[in-house]
Formats: C-alpha cells, structure tokens, sequence
C-alpha cells in the first residue's frame, strides 16, 4: 500500500526509487489474487493461509497442554473433547501447515527466482493445487463444525471406521491436500528439469532447490498411495468393505502399512526443504561458501530415497515379524547417515566464516541443534530393544517435536525471516526478532525436553489423564509451550508491523548471492527482463557491505542499476 | 493510483501470462511467456504428464498391494469370486480398449502430420470405444448388482444364495458346459475353522493371534439384516466372499471413473482440434491426453486377467 503513494508524493525520498514496479502492485484488485498465475502471488496467499492455520493448530496444542495442567478434568470434564484437541492438532499442524509450508509457500515464490526462470512449469496447475489445498482446508473447518474427528492424526482403523465424529470430512481434506502436494512436487520437478536457463547447471543450483527437488520427488511419489489409503478408509466407513477392519474381514495392520507408506516418507517432505533453508541460511549468513556442496545435495536425494524403505518402524509393535523389525531399524539406522552428513557440514561451513546473528541465523543455528537431539533420540526409537519401552509414550511425542516442529517450523520459520524482506519489500525489527526467537527457542525446550524425560518415565501418549508423579512435568511443559506461544505472537505483531510501518528493504539485505537478492525488494512481475546470468551463487567475494547504510551490495548488478 | 501507467494495457487476470509479451512476433500463439521455444514447453508438458501417470500407477498401486495381500492371504475368496465375474465381457472389454488405444495412437500420429480430418475421426473413434466400454460395465455392473453380488456389507447374501442354487440348477439341467457364471462347486469344501477371515498377521511376536476369532458373522452392526458375512461352506462360498467383491468393484470403479476422464479428454480434444491448431508444430495436447488414455488402457490389461482370469 505504501509504495505507490511514495511513488506519487513527487519522490522525496531518496533511496526509494520511484515507483517500483513489483509483483504486488503489478495489478490490482481481488480477481487479479484470486486469479493470478504468478508464483510470486500464489506463495504468498499460501503463506498468508499456512500461517493462519498455524495459529488455529496451536490453538488446539493450548488447548492440550492447558488440559494437562493438572490430573483429571482441568478445563474439560470430557476426555472425548481432549481427544479431539489432540487430533486437530496434529492433523491440521501436519496436513495445512508443515507438509506445505516451506515447499508450497516459501518454495513457490523462491524456487522460480532462485533458478532464474519466469514462472514455474505449470502455472494454471500451480493455482490449482492452490485451491486443492483451500478445499482441503474448508473440509477441516467442516469436520470442527461438525463436531471434530477423534482419531488422532493418524486415523488408525479399526477405531477410525466406526468412532461417530466426522472421520470422513478430516479424510476428504487430507486427500484435497494430497493432491494439492502432488501437483507442487511434479511442477516443481519440470520446472527444475525443463526451466533451468542455460548456465544453471545442476551443481550450479543453490542447495535448497536440491532439496526442494528430492522433496518433490517423494511429494509424486509417496501422496498418491495416501490418496488410495483414504478413499478406502471412506469405503470402510460407509460400505464395510472389509479391506481394513477386523469386524468386516479385514486386517488393520494393513492400514497401518499403507498409511506409513506415505506418511513416513512425508516426515521427510516436511524435513528435507527446512534442510534446504538451512542450507542457505547457514551460508548466507556466515558468508562462506557451503562446506561439501555436493555432499548435502546428495545427502537430500539419499534421504528421499531412504525414505521410502523405513516406514515399517512405525509397526515394531504391531505384529509384524522379527525379520521384518530387523530390517527396517537397520535401514532406520542408515537414515541417519545422511542426516549427519548434513549437520557436520553445516557445522564445517560456520567454522572459519564471518557470522552474523540475524534473525535468520539464529533459526538456523537452532535448527541445527534442535535437529540433532530430535535426529539422535530417533535412533532409541528405532532400536528393537529400546522401542519397546518408549513406543507410544512422551518420548515419541517429544521425538517427532524436535523433527517436525524443533526442525521443519523452526527452518520454515527462519526461511519466513530470511525471504520476509524479498517477500514484502519491508525489513522486520531485528531486537523484537531476537526476543521472539529467544521466548520460542527456550519455550520449545522447556515444552519437549520435559517430554523426554516424563516419556522414559512411562507417560504414555494422548492420555487425557495421568498420576500425580507426573504432574511437575507436565506443569514445566505447560508452561514452556505459553513461553512459546508469547513468542510467536510477538513475532506476528512485529512481521505485521513491519509490512505497514517497516523500512523499505534493500535488494540485498544479508549479502547473499544467489539470483533472488540480484531482484530488486519485492521482484517485479517477471522476475527478469532477459536470462540472468547465472555465476557462483555462493560466491560472496562480489558482495560489498556498505557500513555507511548498512547494506550489502553485489558488484555484478552496479552496472545494471545504473543503466 | 500510481498504477495507472502501467495497469490499462493489460487487465488484471491471468491472461496477462497466455499469449501476451510475443512481441517479437514469432512466438507460436500457444507458447506460454516463460518458454523459450515450444519445443521446451512440449517437453515440459511430456515430462509432466509421465510424472502424473506415475502418481496414477501409484494410486491403484495401493489397490493392487490389497489385491495381492488378500490373494495371498485368503487365496479361496478369489477362486471363488472370479468364477461369479464374466470373462466374455472382460475380454470383450479388453478388445475394445486395445483398439482404442490403437485409434488414439494414429489419432496423435495424425495430429503430428496436420491431417486434422482424420485426427477429428479418429478421436471420435476412440470416444466410441469409451463409450462400448463403459456400456459393458453397465451390463456387467447390473448383472452383479441385480444378483447380490455387491461389495462390503453390500453383499446381499439370500440373492447371492438364490441365484447359486438357480445357477447350480441350470447346470444339472444342461450338462454345465454354458453356465460359466458358477462353477463355485469345483472348490475344494472349505472349512472355516482352518482358516480365519482375518489374514496370517497374528503370528507376530507380540501374539494377538484371538482377534481372528472375535471375527464373527454379522458382527458388523449394520451387517445384521442379511446375515453378514456369513459362512456358509456348504454351499462352497468362502467366508467373507464380500471381500472380493469389495475389491473388485473399487479397482474397476476407480478404473471406470478414469476411462470417463479420458473420454471428457478425448472429447475436449476433439471439440478444440475444429479450428485446424494443431500440426507439426503444436500437438502437445493430442499427444498428452493420448499417454493418459493409454495408461487407462494399460490399467485394464492389467485388472482383466487378475480378477477375472486367475
């Protein structure tokens, strides 16, 4: 709103170039959102839907965490209504939120610009994946209005085949917004094969769009087999086929293959593109060339790969054989190979490299170690013996915290800080940035290492009530996910804060030089008049920091600018 | 607004990324702006395409995965339902889809050389055959349902019982060489007790092994009215012989639910080809939507000898 009036008031100001002609302001009007092909456009209605989804998710995980303030009935005498906290939690924070947070959202505005392409392959199918995941959306909204879904994320049948809440509803969504995935990952693929400019070679390709590639590979190939899961489980609720459910001739294990058939490898489509931020960020922000290129664009591919051959720890429990566990926790194992591949990496790449804490970074470096407890504590869980034990209890609940939220949000949410001012065209408030990072860092921990150590204790899972000896943990836990909450809402109040009063941001405000900070802050409507030229994205020796201003500047775009 | 040298030329849709901006003139009018040639938007849209019917291939993946496990684990089920399915229109079936797919091929073959006329006759051609197909379902599909044969608790059993004796009647009668429709009596007599409904799973570590037996007829609540899925070894009907049907009718039902998409396809296809656009050099679209009816074709080739053959 802010840029046309500068432009109009005769340009007083002198570092706002008169009016810049960018994708927000190319065209107005809500047909011209609702409509628009531009990728730039439709990454950001995403964002605005992802992150108001956010919110609604974590208002069920307070809901939760408030109920388990103390034993027996704290803010619910129900525990029915507890079970349906829990299970819009997880499905809406896994389905709308992180499986298409950092690939629909940030990947759909930077993956284009990254690549120096015009638009993704298939733009017309990009708004309609888009608009699969409205419908996926409006069909949550349509299981709370009538009366939630209990079954916990997961839908296990037998239970999910006969529980009277609205199962099918919570389906329906889940399968919109498979689709919606499917669609993203084969237009991210053509477009990384077939839209590449001539100069972008493969090795040439900042990290996160390798990431983003092996997540797309797994998005093609792992959704559909949910979709079929889905459409089944619906047939089971309706005409008792008998495929899923014992009282029909059915085997319930078998919907348990099916679904971590998909959903195993969707751990990774939520992990691999916050990897891909990370990747960036990590570089970017200690300005120093990533150590082992090739060894994390690698590592991406392998763990997509992997991932497909280890959904069957989520069964050592359930009836499937000796033979079997064995082979999958060593295949489990063997996950971690390229995991670690990245983290010493990351870790080589700071070593020696001038960093700075921004914001970004600071999401970065947590990641990093967040990462890494939630990767190791995967190893007790994918160990035979110890399984066991921890199997349904709070040490899986915090385990798949670390990954889900302590990895992919806490990436997707430094990638959000990264791109923010190539997204809006604004700078956010760096301190209020630090405190927000500070309330959500040290409130994740105290919310989920607790966790860990109430889930060795023999606290199981999804149990709206406990005994006493686990109540001081569950106090500390309660109280770490408000820290949390207070977090993120000074982080919403600043983010928004900064699109209508923040400072107009440079095109290059870290330093960076991959091809989306050689476009001006917001990119205009094609990204690039003409093929950029494509050089050394993670070579930052062309990029000047201009302490007068405090910005940086690439050497490369002077003459551009001038002309 | 300020906006006003720039936003009257072009009104705000998304029309502003179709054929706008070929300024230089010789940009083919079906090439999208962020193409450089047609040919990268043709291998693009082949590319894409190849990577759907993939997730295609992985759709019915998951039905094909049930169909093996239930086959392996209860092998009697599909010895007797395929006995109740018709094999003169499947493999009717299976002719008029292969020819359609012939037809489709030298439909796009014929979009690549510009002979719009026989492009024009041989989609429709190819749309008939849809049509002869999903007419087939139509009879198979009636024949099954009017005799009860009908999936989950669907599975009407006193019609299902009804129509077996009349069939096994008819057999006596005529020496049995004509009734194809049941020969169920060749089946071994099966005993329930050796063998639960439920699959071999319970022989796990952790040892659930007595949920099989909770497994009992009608205990499915709304099963109750006609008996469930009922045993009834007598008569040399496994139990649970409505799985079959399940599973039958759900891969040809997702099949027939994509032959119809091929048809609207093929349909568009053939309502666009009237102002001659396609030629040498634009055929992308005849080409794209002819790999998907052949996936649909494949599929089908497929399912024809798994469920009514084997």
């Amino acid at each position: 709103m802010n840029a046309p009036e500068t432009g109009t008031a005769a340009a007083p100001i002198v570092e706002a170039p008169p009016t810049p002609h960018h994708y927000l302001n190319h065209s107005k009007g809500f047909l011209s959102w609702a409509l628009t092909l531009d990728h730039k456009r439709i990454g950001v209605m995403y964002l605005v839907g992802i992150l108001g989804c956010f919110g609604l998710g974590g208002v069920f995980a307070l809901l939760v965490r408030t109920e388990l303030w103390s034993p027996g009935p704290t803010i619910t005498s129900d525990p029915n209504m507890y079970n349906m906290w829990f299970t819009v939690h997880g499905a809406v924070m896994v389905f709308l939120v992180i499986i298409p947070g950092v690939p629909a959202a940030l990947g759909n505005f930077v993956l284009p610009i990254m690549l120096g392409a015009k638009d993704v392959a298939f733009p017309k199918l990009n708004l309609g994946s888009f608009y699969l995941w409205v419908g996926g959306a409006i069909f949550f909204i349509l299981t709370l209005l009538m009366g939630g879904v209990d079954s916990g994320w997961t839908f296990y049948t037998p239970y999910s085949a006969v529980t009277k809440t609205a199962v099918i509803p919570a389906v329906t969504g889940v399968f919109l917004l498979g689709f919606s995935s499917i669609f993203t990952g084969l237009n991210f693929i053509v477009t990384i094969h077939k839209l590449r400019p001539s100069g972008m070679t493969w090795f040439k390709m900042p990290l996160f769009l390798w990431s983003s590639y092996a997540t797309a590979v797994i998005q093609v190939l792992a959704t559909p087999v949910i979709g079929i899961t889905l459409l089944l489980l619906i047939m089971e609720r309706t005409l008792h086929v008998g495929i899923f459910t014992p009282a029909y001739g059915g085997d319930p294990v078998l919907f348990q293959h099916f679904f971590w058939f998909y959903s195993h490898p969707a751990v990774y489509i939520m992990i691999l593109p916050a990897m891909g931020i990370v990747s960036e960020l990590i570089s970017v922000h200690s300005h120093k060339r990533p150590f082992g290129y090739k060894f994390i664009a690698f590592s991406s591919v392998a763990i997509a790969m992997f991932g497909f051959l280890v959904w069957g720890h989520h069964m050592f429990t359930s009836t499937q054989s000796p033979a079997m566990n064995a082979i999958f926790s060593a295949i489990t194992f063997s996950v971690s190979i390229p995991s670690a591949i990245k983290v010493f990496n990351w870790l080589a790449t700071m070593w020696g490299g001038s960093i700075r804490l921004t914001v970004p970074m600071l999401y970065g470096v947590s990641f990093i170690f967040l990462f890494s407890i939630g990767g190791l504590t995967g190893l007790h869980l994918g160990t035979l013996s110890t399984d066991i034990h921890f199997h349904d209890t709070y040490f899986v609940v915090a385990h798949f915290h670390y990954v889900m939220m302590g990895s992919a949000l806490i990436g997707m949410f430094g990638g959000l800080h990264h791109w923010w001012p190539k997204l809006t065209g604004r700078m956010f408030d760096h301190t209020q940035g630090v405190i927000a990072w500070a309330f959500i860092f040290v409130g994740f921990n105290v919310t989920f290492f607790t966790q860990f150590i109430l889930g060795s204790q023999g606290m199981p899972r999804r149990y709206y009530d406990y005994l006493p000896r686990f109540e001081i943990y569950h106090k500390i836990s309660t109280i770490g996910s408000y820290l949390m909450a207070a977090g993120f809402l000074v982080m919403a109040y600043y983010l928004l804060h900064s699109i209508f009063a923040g400072k107009q941001a440079p095109s290059n405000p870290w330093g960076a030089n991959s091809l989306e900070w050689h476009c001006t802050s917001p990119p205009p409507h094609d990204n690039f008049k003409s093929p950029p030229p494509i050089d050394d994205c993670y070579d930052y020796g062309g990029v000047d920091y201009d302490p007068r201003t405090g910005q940086y500047s690439s050497r490369a775009d002077q003459p551009a600018a001038s002309s | 607004m300020s906006g006003s040298e720039h936003a009257t030329p072009e009104p705000p849709t998304p029309e502003g990324h179709g054929p706008g901006e070929h300024g230089s003139g010789e940009h083919h009018p079906f090439q999208a702006h962020h193409w450089d040639t047609m040919r990268q938007q043709f291998e693009a849209g082949k590319l894409g395409m190849w990577l759907f019917l993939a997730t295609e291939v992985l759709l019915f993946g998951g039905l094909f995965c049930a169909y093996f496990i239930y086959r392996s684990n209860n092998p009697e089920l599909f010895e007797y339902g395929h006995n109740a399915l018709n094999k003169w229109l499947g493999a009717g079936n299976t002719i008029v889809l292969l020819v359609s797919s012939l037809t489709m091929a030298l439909g796009v073959r014929a979009a690549q050389v510009g002979e719009t006329k026989k492009l024009r006759i041989l989609l429709a051609l190819t749309f008939v055959c849809g049509c002869g197909f999903m007419s087939i379902k139509y009879i198979e599909y009636s024949e099954k349902i009017g005799h009860g044969y009908l999936l989950g608790s669907k599975f009407d059993y006193e019609k299902v019982k009804e129509h077996e004796r009349e069939a096994r009647e008819a057999e006596a009668h005529t020496g049995g060489h004509e009734t194809e429709v049941f020969a169920a009596a060749n089946i071994p007599a099966y005993v329930p007790a050796e063998k639960s409904a439920f699959v071999d799973a319970p022989r796990g570590p952790s040892g659930i092994a007595p949920i099989a037996e909770e497994v009992k007829p009608g205990h499915g609540a709304e099963d109750g009215a006609h008996g469930g899925p009922g045993v009834l070894p007598s008569e040399g009907r496994p139990r649970n012989a409505h799985i079959f049907f399940s599973i039958y009718f759900m891969m040809t039902g997702l099949h027939g639910i994509h032959v119809l998409i091929g048809m609207a396809v093929i349909a568009w296809l053939f309502v666009t080809s009237r102002d001659n656009r396609f030629g040498p050099s634009y055929f992308a679209p005849v080409e794209i939507g002819g790999l998907y009816w052949h996936l649909v074709d494949l599929i089908w080739i497929y399912l024809f000898p798994l469920l009514y053959l084997i």
